[in-house]
């Protein structure tokens, strides 16, 4: 719950956390080093200072620093933690489903565990998805469409493989679809973050919902374009967040063109910790306004009821939470944390 | 010390041609983003070229575009010399280097890996991004100063080049629009508007507006390249950020410290 300077409670869903293991013990190659590399560039590179790690935190923290983070110095009501295995990259997984689990079962009611999948496994991906199912009741999953596969560097949502994992989530009721789309990386000869697959894909599962996280950024106008036209494609401000602390104006031209084309009905915070910690981020984003001549040219402005929905609501929605029943029920579960 | 200036009139022709070079993604100077980590002229006139790009994982068809444009840079200098260019820390660095002494080109170099690589199209849509930044700057610029969309959408050559702005991303935009102009409209009458779209249609004066909001999205996700690569670029490098002549804290935990005594091998 975050508690606003004039003492109004918001209910916050955190739409994109992690509980990773990048630590040179779990590193399989070259690959595993620098991509928890890149990620601690991230954490420093758009952090305020007051708030950096270490790297030998940031590459593996413990299950405590995550409840204290997000729950207890953090403002997250619910967490929504997403599976990332990169298997090819890390020995047991970056961060798997079977780790996560583990993490969410000491505050069941503060977590949605969110699985993964990859459709180029084929018939084994069918298999895996049912698992993730009957063993986990998942009821949303990350795409990776970047991730390694033996010789394949990448894939895409439309891809005919993908297209039969869609429909089993569709059948088991699995129906939040979290997609990385984010900064331009690997691989090399196909942009596997373009946004263009998530139109054909969201068109043709009209009973998923799309939540393109990192708002496609930098394809931000493509992204728009899509979630303009297709009603159950939603963005997801992790990566996009952190700019409300370097770089103010920029993030208000950012939130100005989302709210201008998606409206404030489909836009999710997520702090995509523990790149990012969620408190300064809900702070200073409850704390912003859009500078006057950007939001008078996209005829938008960032009031405290469309904050409310991008913290919490909006994703409560997507993910069947009761707001008020959830309210009630965290207030008679308090927290403990072991002693440091 | 005739041949200590000489060698210091060559390092500075060395590094403009290198300022020449853009990001073709980001639309600005690879020397300007601190991608050339070290550009020298040696006692025999040759030059050695060190490249490093923010990550690890920087896409591999930028890479090359920008080494490929060090590489014809280098070609221009006057006195015609030798040059070695080699990219560090990055995933196919082995592969990148090997290829560029070879003379080869992209397709040849990831072959195997870039089947479908169509590096003319990817020029060709940078260049349409560059130029509508350029554009945009140039046009903000000019609302700032006043000047009414008429009389913008209405402005030729000659008027351009007399517009003065304060400093700032007009003012550095304006020579960088007008070159991204001519080439992309190297047949254009010197009375032409300037401001034209992409594909060379006119810009009325009340479509102004929709015209800018279409080119802010562009910027937007330039920035957002922009933005991040300097600061991936600042942590990979592990800069100093000195503050009255000490490093703080943070550059003590990033372990900046050391690491900037370290010998460059």
């Amino acid at each position: 719950m975050y508690r606003t300077p004039e003492g109004k409670d918001i209910f916050v869903v955190d739409g994109h956390t992690h509980f990773w293991d990048g630590s040179p013990e779990n590193q399989k190659n070259i690959h595993g080093k620098q991509f928890i590399e890149c990620f601690y560039a991230y954490h420093t590179g758009l952090s305020p200072k007051e708030q950096l790690w270490e790297k030998s935190k940031f590459e593996k923290y413990s299950a405590d620093d995550l409840y204290r983070d997000l729950f207890i110095d953090g403002p997250d009501d619910v967490a929504i933690v997403q599976s990332t295995y990169l298997k090819d990259f890390y020995k047991n997984g970056f961060n798997t489903i079977e780790r996560n689990a583990e993490v969410a079962k000491r505050y069941p009611e503060r977590f949605i565990v969110n699985g993964a999948f990859d459709p180029r496994d084929g018939e084994k991906a069918l298999e895996y998805i049912h698992f993730l199912k009957e063993t986990y009741n998942v009821k949303g999953v990350k795409m990776y469409t970047a991730e390694w596969n033996g010789a394949s560097k990448g894939w895409k949502l439309t891809d005919p493989d993908a297209y039969k994992c869609f429909e089993l989530c569709d059948k088991l009721g699995i129906r939040n679809i979290h997609v990385h789309k984010g900064p331009t990386i690997i691989p090399l000869s196909k942009d596997a973050f373009d946004v263009h697959d998530v139109d054909h894909a969201a068109t043709d599962f009209q009973n998923l919902n799309w939540i393109v996280e990192h708002c496609g950024l930098p394809r931000l106008d493509d992204f728009c374009w899509i979630a303009t036209q297709e009603t159950n494609v939603y963005g997801g401000l992790a990566v996009a967040l952190p700019f409300i602390h370097s770089r103010p104006r920029y993030f208000g031209e950012v939130i100005a063109e989302l709210l201008f084309w998606l409206g404030p009905e489909k836009i999710l915070f997520g702090s995509d910790y523990a790149i990012w910690t969620p408190r300064w981020l809900v702070e200073k984003f409850w704390a912003y306004q859009i500078p006057e001549d950007i939001a008078a040219e996209r005829g938008v402005q960032l009031t405290d009821e469309i904050k409310e929905k991008i913290l919490g609501l909006n994703a409560a929605r997507l993910y069947n939470i009761d707001v008020e029943a959830k309210k009630k029920a965290l207030a008679s579960s308090p927290f403990s944390i072991a002693a440091e | 010390m005739a041949t200590a200036n000489v060698s210091g009139d060559c390092q500075k022709e060395l590094w403009r041609r290198l300022g020449e070079v853009n990001d073709p993604e980001l639309d600005e100077p690879i020397t300007e983003m601190g991608f050339v980590e070290r550009a020298d002229v040696t006692g025999d006139g040759s030059v050695d070229v060190d490249f490093r790009l923010p990550t690890y994982w920087c896409s591999p068809n930028f890479a090359f575009l920008m080494l490929d444009g060090v590489r014809k840079a280098l070609d221009q200098l006057s006195w015609s010399p030798a040059y070695r260019v080699k990219l560090h820390d990055h995933m196919f660095a082995d592969e990148v280097n090997r290829g560029m002494a070879e003379g080869k080109t992209f397709g040849d170099i990831f072959a195997v890996l870039a089947e479908d690589q169509d590096l003319g199209a990817l020029r060709e849509t940078f260049a349409m991004k560059a130029f509508k930044r350029r554009q945009e700057a140039v046009l903000r610029g000019l609302k700032a100063n006043g000047l009414t969309n008429r009389e913008i959408v209405g402005m030729d050559l000659p008027a351009y080049d007399v517009a003065r702005f304060e400093p700032g991303e007009a003012a550095k935009q304006k020579p960088r629009y007008r070159a991204a102009l001519l080439e992309r409209f190297p047949d254009r009458r010197v009375d032409d508007s300037v401001f034209v779209t992409w594909e060379g249609l006119p810009i009325p004066p009340d479509a102004l507006g929709a015209h800018l909001a279409e080119l802010r999205g562009v910027r937007i996700n330039m920035e957002f390249n922009g933005a991040l690569c300097r600061g991936l670029k600042q942590t990979r490098y592990k800069e100093l950020d000195v503050v009255d002549g000490e490093p703080t804290l943070v550059d003590f935990i990033l372990d900046r410290v050391p690491a900037r005594a370290a010998p460059t091998a």
